[in-house]
């Protein structure tokens, strides 16, 4: 075997063997990887009431509810469980009904008490009068739908 | 591919070139910065946030293109020890480093407004951050040995090890939950962006890629002068 070919299937084995070491350091790790749980997750499996976590999901239509102080209450869903929030502080301008949430608190008596809350934006980029038309027509829900069915809206991934 | 390794003939040939490059480079990012900035619509939930995109996005895919183009660069000059690959790698190492500054540095910038945070630990940021952490690394390895030969060969091989992160990168919106949003262009059923921003953004990202090839080649050239350069030095002290 000439000198040069020796070389490049050392290259070869040794990007495969760093491929296949990545992926199971990566899947093993994957607990630690994510930045948020879904309800689902937090559901089915409660953590303790003061360990902090990330919930994430959709801001169930609603369900957001301002009192007469500074504290807004409101439902992160996943389409399959909700989980009720409160937070006391500002808000991010994205923050509205149906958009993606990310709260960061920890579980009392069955609330998440967020002590801070970043809004999550979709992958869709359009005009607003393409935005209107589209919801004129009636084709806004008709989209919503056939990307969640493709799984690639971001409520569908909490499915 | 071994007709392109004279250096001579690689210095007449990147002279042709660079002049087209530039000239490349001004236009179309004159043109995409003219219609993302001014003459694309604000977006319908980002509202005129969303003109960060244009330098973003961009930004962000030429950092994985230079890191990919020096781990191909890099494994050419360790397995076939082609010189003009060395030089290829060690020259787009900057470039790509400065691209995924820019990107990580404007991602921040709106991530403020947007998200309502500058940074966050989730899986696309983190990888970003080592991504521009390879770059410095490749960089300072590359110089870090009395033996130029034995530098170029530590930062190939940290520059091929580097390469598990590109996949990592581009995938890690839908391996795991992130912050940052799932992928808008490279996408199964095309692009989430409407046409009328689709333009600026393809603009822009040409604009991008002509400038990187445009410094690249400078890079080289200035690369093959100064050795050219030490060459005949060496020649004036040992007489």
């Amino acid at each position: 075997m000439k000198l040069k070919h020796r070389r490049l299937t050392f290259v070869l084995i040794g990007l495969g063997l760093l491929g296949v070491a990545a992926t199971l350091v990566l899947s093993a790790f994957e607990e630690a990887i994510v930045f948020f749980h879904s309800p689902t997750d937090v559901i089915e499996d409660p953590p303790a009431d003061d360990r902090r976590l990330r919930v994430g999901g959709l801001v169930e239509d609603g369900s957001v509810e301002r009192g007469g102080d500074t504290v807004v209450r409101f439902r992160v869903t996943d389409m399959a469980n909700t989980i009720p929030v409160s937070f006391d502080g500002v808000l991010p301008d994205l923050f509205r009904e149906g958009q993606g949430v990310v709260a960061e608190g920890h579980l009392e008596n069955g609330v998440f008490v967020a002590d801070q809350v970043l809004a999550k934006h979709d992958e869709n980029y359009m005009p607003p009068e393409v935005a209107d038309a589209l919801k004129r027509s009636g084709h806004w829900q008709e989209m919503q739908e056939k990307m969640q069915e493709a799984g690639q809206i971001e409520g569908s991934r909490y499915q | 591919m071994h007709r392109f390794a004279n250096p001579s003939r690689f210095v007449r040939l990147s002279r042709l070139f660079e002049p087209w490059l530039a000239g490349l480079t001004v236009t179309l990012l004159g043109a995409g910065l003219y219609l993302g900035l001014f003459a694309s619509p604000p977006d319908y939930q980002q509202g005129e946030s969303v003109r960060i995109m244009y330098v973003h996005v961009p930004a962000a895919w030429m950092a994985l293109f230079c890191y990919t183009s020096m781990a191909i660069a890099a494994a050419v000059g360790l397995i076939w020890k082609h010189p003009l690959a060395d030089l290829g790698a060690k020259a787009t190492a900057p470039i790509g480093a400065c691209f995924t500054f820019l990107a990580l540095l404007t991602g921040s910038l709106w991530g403020k407004p947007m998200w309502g945070t500058w940074w966050v630990w989730d899986a696309r940021l983190t990888s970003m951050l080592v991504l521009f952490f390879l770059y410095l690394g490749y960089m300072a390895l590359h110089n870090a040995f009395d033996d130029p030969a034995r530098g170029v060969r530590a930062s190939s091989i940290l520059a091929l090890v580097g390469v598990v992160n590109v996949p990592i990168i581009k995938f890690s919106v839908d391996w795991w939950y992130t912050l940052h949003q799932p992928a808008s262009i490279v996408r199964m059923d095309g692009p989430s962006i409407h046409s009328s921003m689709l333009w600026p953004l393809g603009l822009m990202m040409a604009g991008f890629t002509t400038y990187y090839l445009w410094v690249m080649l400078l890079r080289i050239r200035g690369e093959i002068v100064a050795n050219k350069i030490r060459v005949l030095r060496l020649r004036q002290v040992h007489g």
